[in-house]
């Protein structure tokens, strides 16, 4: 199901919570949506669910207008943030209760309820766990009955809240593959919601990054990553040295840094480079004195201070970089940078 | 000489002895005691009185008249402390805060004036009094008023127990379970019923152990009319004015065995239901 947010507004009170929001997701698509704690994430999530109904705009699935449709009638598979299973139903009863609560002509037989739930249990690899109760599992497993009680239903759409954000760090890492081989499988269309930007890049086909109620970009991963379009993205996704200064004849310059302004206007700037786009030259560059190096797998880390002060990180390869220690001088010449007017 | 080392944060033996001391002591004096004493002086004439007196027809009436108070007042107050409950944890609305504060003013105001009130509103000389005497409605001095005013000293019970359980499990399992197409019938049902069936529950017993011993509001909207308008409370003090000593401690040890009754039911929800938590009031 292709799904077309299109000039969607929504105000809690006072407070914005999405500002003109346009965004189109693909059919069979995975799509994160990635941003700080109050940039709107949740409520367009709750807004394409139907579980929140927006001030303006238009909500699309496929040709039809489901802007003000309750979530039942756009079928939607929804996995709450604290999974919000029935705690006094089995787990086979959580995952059968879409089909269970069916009416009529569509109502499926105990048998065929039944087999779907097995269906599921196996997809999700929690066969066997059927009879046992929400609190005798796992926040892993709880996770994935949450998946398969909202893949149940067959849905248009699965929707998920943060849906790793409460699980420790190594479940989370199987989880996330979990759900990429779960998508892969059934092929649903998959929006989820995080704040968690590894998550959000390692996991989805395309991120959407939502700041203070409004998409800052939309694209693949890489684009995010090394194509920032402002200066919100080039901080929030990915690791950069911030450095504030001023654009000056097309070139940007910020005490001793000195670089290519790109295509930023004269004015006020802020320029961000990435700590691998940092290198190290022999003759001249940027003099940073090493204050903290720690070797990390195939890289090494340097915490380093610019003559006026100012704090910077670089990342080399292990191999470039022979005896660096804390209270070295070294130069650096500033590989790709990112320079937006402030 | 050994000793055994205590917890760090762990009291001292003579502070844990003292104030294990206090407890008991308090409450042998202000519960045991009388307690006691109410079945001692119900039995002071041996069974055969005390049955007596309970079998009377004044006493039966009074028993009938304590029941059909609780019969009404408790599913009265279930329906309400569901609504209402529902309402402070599930809807966002102005004066939420006013709303769960005038739920409790039944436990601030004192239940004289509570049933003081009722008679201002509905008595003879009150505000409605002319017109009900016109459609000959009695609701002061008859069952009416003695069902208004237990309605109003129980009615926080059942609310203050199911709202901080309601605001507690949040709206999420709702919203699950409308997103999976159940109506809002078969949610409340098959979800949120069960959720609360054991707050509920306790809510309940609470109520009704209020409700058939509401003393000071019924007695005021009575009128004490023997066979008529006396609930079982009211009984225990007319008996005992008359120095009906064994009819009036058998009727109170009566009551008093309900009251037992109802907190062994509550005990035992709690032993087979742990998450039955105690909680409100």
């Amino acid at each position: 199901m292709t799904i077309s947010i299109r000039s969607v507004e929504k105000t809690f009170g006072r407070y914005p919570a999405l500002n003109g929001v346009s965004l189109e997701i693909a059919d069979g698509e995975l799509l994160a949506l990635l941003g700080p704690s109050g940039s709107g994430k949740t409520t367009l999530l709750r807004v394409i669910a139907g579980l929140e109904f927006p001030d303006k705009g238009q909500v699309f699935y496929g040709d039809e207008d489901m802007t003000y449709a309750g979530a039942a009638a756009r079928r939607v598979g929804f996995v709450f943030q604290q999974y919000a299973l029935f705690r006094h139903m089995t787990v086979a009863k959580n995952v059968a209760f879409g089909l269970d609560v069916r009416k009529g002509p569509t109502k499926p037989s105990k048998k065929e309820v039944a087999e779907r739930v097995d269906e599921l249990l196996r997809l999700v690899e929690l066969d066997g766990l059927g009879k046992r109760f929400p609190a005798q599992l796992s926040g892993g497993q709880r996770q994935r009955v949450a998946l398969a009680r909202a893949l149940a239903v067959n849905p248009s759409v699965l929707l998920l809240d943060e849906p790793f954000g409460a699980l420790d760090a190594t479940v989370r890492k199987s989880l996330r593959k979990e759900l990429r081989r779960i998508h892969d499988a059934t092929g649903v269309t998959t929006i989820f919601v995080t704040h968690d930007q590894e998550e959000a890049l390692e996991l989805a086909d395309r991120v959407a990054i939502l700041n203070q109620g409004a998409i800052e970009q939309v694209g693949s991963p890489e684009e995010v990553h090394d194509e920032p379009a402002g200066a919100f993205v080039a901080g929030f996704v990915g690791e950069a040295n911030r450095f504030e200064g001023e654009v000056r004849g097309g070139r940007f310059v910020s005490g001793p840094v000195e670089l290519a302004a790109g295509g930023a206007p004269d004015g006020k700037a802020v320029a961000f480079v990435r700590p691998h786009e940092l290198l190290l030259s022999k003759e001249g560059g940027l003099s940073v004195t090493a204050k903290h190096v720690a070797p990390q797998g195939p890289i090494i880390r340097l915490d380093g201070v610019t003559a006026d002060g100012h704090r910077v990180e670089a990342a080399f390869a292990r191999q470039a970089v022979e005896d660096l220690r804390p209270g070295a001088v070294i130069g650096l010449t500033i590989g790709r940078a990112y320079v937006f007017p402030a | 000489m050994s000793r055994r080392l205590r917890h760090p944060t762990e009291d001292p033996a003579w502070a844990k002895a003292l104030v294990l001391a206090v407890v008991a002591v308090f409450l042998a004096g202000v519960l045991i005691l009388p307690m006691v004493s109410v079945f001692f002086e119900a039995l002071r004439k041996g069974v055969p009185a005390a049955l007596e007196a309970i079998g009377t027809e004044d006493a039966r009436a009074a028993i009938k008249l304590t029941l059909l108070t609780a019969a009404i007042a408790v599913p009265f107050n279930v329906v309400f402390g569901i609504c209402a409950s529902w309402a402070v944890a599930k809807y966002e609305f102005p004066f939420k805060p006013f709303l769960i504060t005038l739920i409790d003013l039944p436990f601030s105001v004192s239940p004289v004036v509570a049933g003081l009130i009722y008679v201002l509103v509905f008595g003879a000389q009150g505000w409605f009094g002319p017109w009900l005497l016109d459609h000959d409605i009695k609701i002061i001095f008859a069952v009416p008023g003695i069902v208004l005013a237990t309605i109003f000293v129980t009615f926080p019970f059942v609310a203050r127990e199911l709202i901080p359980l309601m605001q507690e499990q949040g709206v999420d399992e709702e919203e699950a379970s409308v997103s999976m197409g159940a109506s809002g019938l078969r949610t409340f049902w098959s979800v949120t019923a069960p959720n609360i069936r054991w707050g509920l529950l306790y809510g309940v017993l609470l109520c009704n152990a209020r409700a058939m011993g509401e003393f000071g509001a019924v007695s005021v909207v009575s009128g004490h009319i023997r066979g008529l308008t006396n609930t079982m409370p009211l009984h225990v003090e007319i008996l005992y004015n008359e120095y009906d000593f064994v009819g009036a401690f058998a009727v109170a040890a009566l009551l008093c065995f309900l009251a037992v009754v109802t907190l062994v039911l509550k005990t035992v929800l709690e032993l087979v239901q742990p998450q039955a938590r105690p909680g409100g009031h």
